[in-house]
């Protein structure tokens, strides 16, 4: 009976002791909404698996909660679309280095008839001004994330009177300011039939990824203010002793390698290319 | 920030206590009637029409909310009305949430009332009408319960406020909503108020409820 129990005890003992011979060679990343959504890291995390051996444990949030992870420990590394905020990040000390990784771009998503004639547009501030104008029905994500702050950015740039919060007007009848992620978005502006910022992946998994159709198409792309770069972010073990500083770093360093980057130009959505390997 | 009156944070908790209100009073309006047939009322199918409310009390809010979605979206057959992201639609969902709660409980409340109870009213000279008001008097204590339940059940709820109500700025943002919101921000302030004048208004309501019981209860 003793030998059993012993028997038990031990074998309990080493099953207990996996997970944590196993967990050595995690870190948690966060990221957000679009790396996980466009598909991109399904393709790209189990290459740096096979490549390093270390799995990436993925939360998928705005940029915004994104770097709070950071800021408060509870992430190892971030890989994040606002530049300004991540110079401000590493700035902090939360970060030890931005480093360039891909970028991909926003378009602007529409009803096929574009009513207010964004189409011809010479710039995408004159686009959003033509909105404004009409009053189309215009989503907002209104979360505080990469996608957010561009459209912000995109408003200041149509001269336009704007409130606090960098929008043209404080809810109303038209701006529909959401705080829901971009998917949520698309959905919204369809069942309005009216204009949203997207980046260019969660709209082609709208459009060409499910069963349903989805209406709404690309009414307006191409302008530089458009680009929308990434980086990633080792989380700063100054600040927070706990974090896996020495993997997070094989995953930056992995990121703007040779071979990192010719994965990410290699991914494919829909037959279109959606990122753009710009390590420096 | 709760002390500031920050104009903003202040629509957010009217937007839920409004949406709340009404989905309960509408709730009640059909419930404790319906409640109360099924409690005195003998017919066929009596066990299967419990059953059902009952399977219905366990009802995730996301299904209620996908299904009250398919219907009020632009696809969908009631698309027309435009009800879709508006305070509306989320009452519709609450309404249906709730609605076998307050049932239920009203039942349940009016079973426990003795039969005699009513047959001695009505050797009284009462009609079946007066009878059937001294027995919901009797279970008032229980419905009551049952509508408080079912207001802090819907004030607290929030998958059928973010499907059906879109979480908009200004217009369809309540509290919880906005508290999801905030901490997909990374921001925590204003989700903390909310969360303080969340329990502030279930204290309220528990607090009134002691005070209705506490006031009649001797009658009991």
């Amino acid at each position: 009976m003793r030998k059993i129990v012993f028997i038990v005890m031990s074998a309990a003992l080493v099953l207990a002791a996996l997970p944590a011979l196993a967990q050595d060679k995690v870190i948690t990343m966060s990221t957000t909404t679009s790396t996980e959504a466009s598909g991109l890291l399904d393709y790209l995390l189990p290459e740096f698996l096979k490549d390093t051996g270390i799995t990436v444990r993925v939360m998928s949030k705005g940029t915004g909660a994104a770097l709070k992870d950071g800021m408060d420990g509870n992430a190892d590394v971030v890989f994040v679309h606002d530049k300004a905020r991540e110079d401000k990040f590493v700035a902090d000390g939360y970060g030890t280095k931005r480093y360039y990784v891909m970028y991909n771009d926003f378009v602007i998503v529409g009803p096929e008839s574009d009513p207010v004639g964004i189409k011809g547009a010479p710039s995408v501030a004159q686009a959003f001004k033509r909105i404004a104008a009409a009053k189309a029905p215009f989503v907002s994500r209104g979360d505080d994330s990469g996608t957010h702050g561009q459209e912000k950015q995109l408003w200041e740039a149509t001269g336009l009177a704007l409130t606090d919060a960098k929008s043209p007007l404080d809810g109303g009848n038209w701006y529909f300011s959401i705080g829901q992620g971009m998917g949520a978005a698309l959905v919204f502006a369809e069942e309005k039939d009216g204009y949203v910022l997207s980046d260019r992946g969660t709209y082609l998994n709208y459009k060409l990824g499910r069963s349903e159709p989805f209406e709404l198409v690309v009414v307006y792309d191409g302008d530089d203010m458009l680009k929308n770069p990434y980086g990633v972010i080792p989380v700063n073990p100054e600040k927070h002793p706990h974090v896996k500083f020495d993997l997070a770093d094989t995953f930056a360093q992995w990121l703007v390698s040779e071979r990192g980057q010719q994965v990410i130009g290699s991914y494919q959505l829909h037959g279109q290319p959606l990122f753009f390997p710009d390590a420096k | 920030m709760i002390w500031s009156l920050d104009p903003e944070m202040y629509f957010i908790v009217y937007v839920s206590l409004y949406v709340s209100f009404f989905s309960t009073i509408i709730a009640s309006i059909l419930g404790v009637p319906l409640g109360f047939l099924i409690a005195v009322k003998e017919f066929r199918g009596k066990r299967a029409v419990i059953t059902i409310l009952n399977t219905m009390l366990a009802l995730p809010t996301v299904v209620i909310g996908l299904l009250v979605y398919a219907f009020l979206s632009r696809r969908g057959m009631l698309g027309h009305l435009g009800l879709l992201y508006t305070p509306k639609a989320i009452i519709v969902g609450q309404v249906i949430l709730i609605l076998p709660w307050v049932a239920t409980f009203t039942m349940a409340a009016v079973s426990r009332i003795d039969e005699r109870y009513r047959r001695t009213a009505l050797t009284l000279g009462a009609n079946a009408l007066q009878a059937a008001v001294a027995v919901a008097r009797e279970a008032r204590f229980g419905i009551l319960a049952a509508i408080i339940a079912a207001f802090g059940r819907v004030i607290a709820e929030i998958g059928i406020a973010m499907m059906l109500g879109g979480n908009i700025k200004g217009f369809t943002r309540t509290m919880t909503t906005a508290m999801a919101l905030e901490h997909n921000k990374g921001e925590f302030v204003l989700a903390v108020a909310l969360g303080i004048v969340l329990l502030a208004v279930s204290l309220i309501m528990n607090v009134a409820l002691q005070l209705v019981q506490g006031k009649y209860g001797g009658s009991r």
